[in-house]
């Protein structure tokens, strides 16, 4: 599977990164190495094999329902860039 | 052309956990904007999230009251989008592998048919923050508090065929969650909350059409007007030569019309992937027989015991375990009254509802209890007021005048029960109405009334009823 400079640009868009347009080719070629290498293992049999969720053999632990954190918002908003009203502040996402 | 209407639901239950679904900040609602989102809501570098037992609990409780699958393994999966009131860039859910799936429910119809509706899995999954638009200087303010409380999303099968159907079914579901005590069913403050999945196909097809999706619905009144003006909307469409487009649609109540929401753009490219930071939850046979020790008696069951138990009406059972407050309210009232079960009831659904319709109370916050309903009612049975006082006595009660037996003391409502008093009522009324009296005794019986009514307006309506039937029976 190799991918074209469109999906590459449709998966920079998603993730939100800038890719300048002089890198895309180069990104594309880069990207379906990588994929390439990954198909690999498409030869390998794995008729009623389950799939495999996290590779360490282990389940989940699970947390007793208290409450345990103390409200920390100062700190919190000390480093945040902009904050009102115990709100922190971002570029309007609605127009 | 006859088109059948299909839609099916994906309902968000907030679980009623003390704490967060991966986090110990508190769930508790109306904080301080922010006051309550640890570095683990926020996102930050380095944190992991540990699962909170209680949130599976309610879970596998719902999917067990469903009679569905609690699955042995089950995994959670991250939902990627990029909204600045979910700072990871990603939602936790859970998505091959749910904790729930193939339960189903049975709802009742309009006409008194059962109808079954088959609910295809529920997950678990966190809820995301809250964007606030108004004005703050053209910034969009962030409350991460909701962040991380935890959500079971619903989703049935497209099963239903009419919006009063999923409104019967979203009721249903909304009863149950709350009889399991794992959501509070509060649809104001976004507890309970439905997206409708809605499309139309010629009647007989077994082929679905396009459909969209509703989204943010958080009455039952609104889902029902949604849907019916979706559905209108989509076969004006078809009617009119055109295609349905499969998008996200918000509804406007004010406008009682459906929009295209602004898309936010590949919003459905969610590139799911089993989150690496949580390991698969692995569920045994005895955590979830020790959840379904914990089960309650379901409204369905008590339905079926009222019935048996008091002799009561599907109907009326059906109306007494709508919820499980009134359901309680009902056996204490039953309990205190010593009486028949169907005054109970019948004043349960009547004046109690009523007044409480009329003050916008909850059951729970009903300034009358059950136990001092229960005592006028034993006023009624022991004949000390008719069942016509009775409603005065119980307008003074709501008022706070006191229980049964003190406001009929101070009114001096206690039913006149003494023949002899009764007797010389009659005895004027018969003088004073001779007229009446003759035509009556020349074979019109239907004066008979008109005497009941006299006596009773010259006792102020306290003469035992019954008592004047048989003495004016007699007299006349």
């Amino acid at each position: 599977m190799s991918l074209s400079r469109d999906e590459v640009e449709k998966i920079a868009h998603l993730a939100r990164l800038a890719v300048r347009p002089e890198d895309l080719e180069g990104y594309a070629r880069e990207l379906s190495g990588i994929l390439a290498f990954v198909e690999q293992m498409d030869a390998a049999d794995t008729e009623g094999v389950t799939p495999m969720a996290h590779p360490v053999e282990a389940s989940q632990r699970l947390r007793p329902d208290e409450p345990d954190e103390p409200d920390r918002r100062d700190r919190f908003q000390a480093i945040a860039p902009s904050v009102e009203a115990g709100l922190y502040l971002v570029p309007r996402v609605i127009e | 052309m006859q088109w059948e209407t299909v839609i099916g639901l994906e309902i968000h239950a907030q679980l009623a956990t003390r704490s967060k679904i991966f986090s110990g900040a508190s769930t508790a609602y109306g904080a301080a904007p922010n006051t309550q989102a640890c570095a683990v809501d926020l996102g930050l570098p380095g944190v992991l999230p540990v699962l909170n037992e209680g949130a599976v609990r309610m879970a596998v409780k719902l999917g067990l009251a469903i009679g569905a699958d609690i699955a042995p393994r089950s995994v959670f999966a991250r939902k990627n989008y990029f909204y600045p009131d979910l700072p990871k860039g990603y939602q936790i859910s859970q998505y091959e592998l749910p904790v729930v799936s193939h339960g189903r429910l049975e709802i009742e119809l309009e006409d008194g048919q059962g109808k079954t509706v088959g609910i295809t899995r529920a997950h678990l999954e966190e809820d995301a923050g809250k964007s606030l638009h108004e004005d703050f200087h053209g910034m969009t303010g962030i409350d991460l508090n909701r962040a991380g409380t935890p959500l079971l999303e619903i989703v049935s099968e497209p099963d239903l065929r009419s919006a009063r159907e999923a409104v019967a079914y979203m009721k249903k579901l909304h009863s149950l969650v709350r009889y399991l005590g794992i959501c509070d069913g509060n649809m104001q403050e976004g507890s309970f909350r439905c997206d409708a999945n809605v499309s139309v196909r010629p009647r007989g097809s077994d082929t679905f059409g396009t459909r969209t999706e509703i989204k943010n619905l958080n009455s039952f009144r609104f889902v029902e007007r949604a849907i019916d003006y979706e559905v209108e909307r989509q076969i004006d469409v078809l009617e009119g030569g055109g295609t349905v487009v499969q998008e996200t649609r918000l509804f406007d109540p004010d406008q009682g019309e459906t929009r295209p929401m602004r898309s936010k753009e590949e919003a459905n490219d969610y590139r799911y992937f089993p989150d690496p930071d949580l390991l698969p939850l692995d569920l045994d046979a005895a955590f979830i027989e020790k959840v379904r020790a914990t089960l309650p008696e379901l409204p369905d069951e008590k339905k079926q015991r009222f019935m048996e138990q008091y002799g009561l009406s599907a109907y009326d059972a059906g109306v007494l375990t709508a919820s499980r407050e009134m359901a309680d309210y009902f056996e204490a009232v039953a309990e205190a009254c010593q009486g028949p079960a169907k005054t109970a009831a019948n004043w349960v659904m009547g004046e109690l509802s009523a007044a409480l319709n009329k003050d916008g109370l909850d059951i729970g916050d009903s300034p009358v209890t059950a136990e001092a309903l229960g005592g006028l009612l034993r006023r009624i049975h022991d004949n000390t007021i008719s069942g016509k006082i009775a409603k005065d006595v119980f307008e003074a009660m709501w008022a706070g005048e006191g229980d049964a037996d003190t406001v009929i003391e101070a009114k001096g409502l206690k039913q006149i029960t003494d023949t002899g008093a009764i007797e010389q009522v009659i005895d004027e009324v018969m003088r004073d109405h001779p007229q009446q009296l003759e035509q009556y005794r020349s074979g019109k019986d239907k004066l008979f009334g008109f005497f009941v009514g006299q006596v009773m307006k010259r006792t102020g309506g306290k003469a035992n009823p019954a008592q004047v039937n048989e003495l004016l029976k007699g007299k006349l």
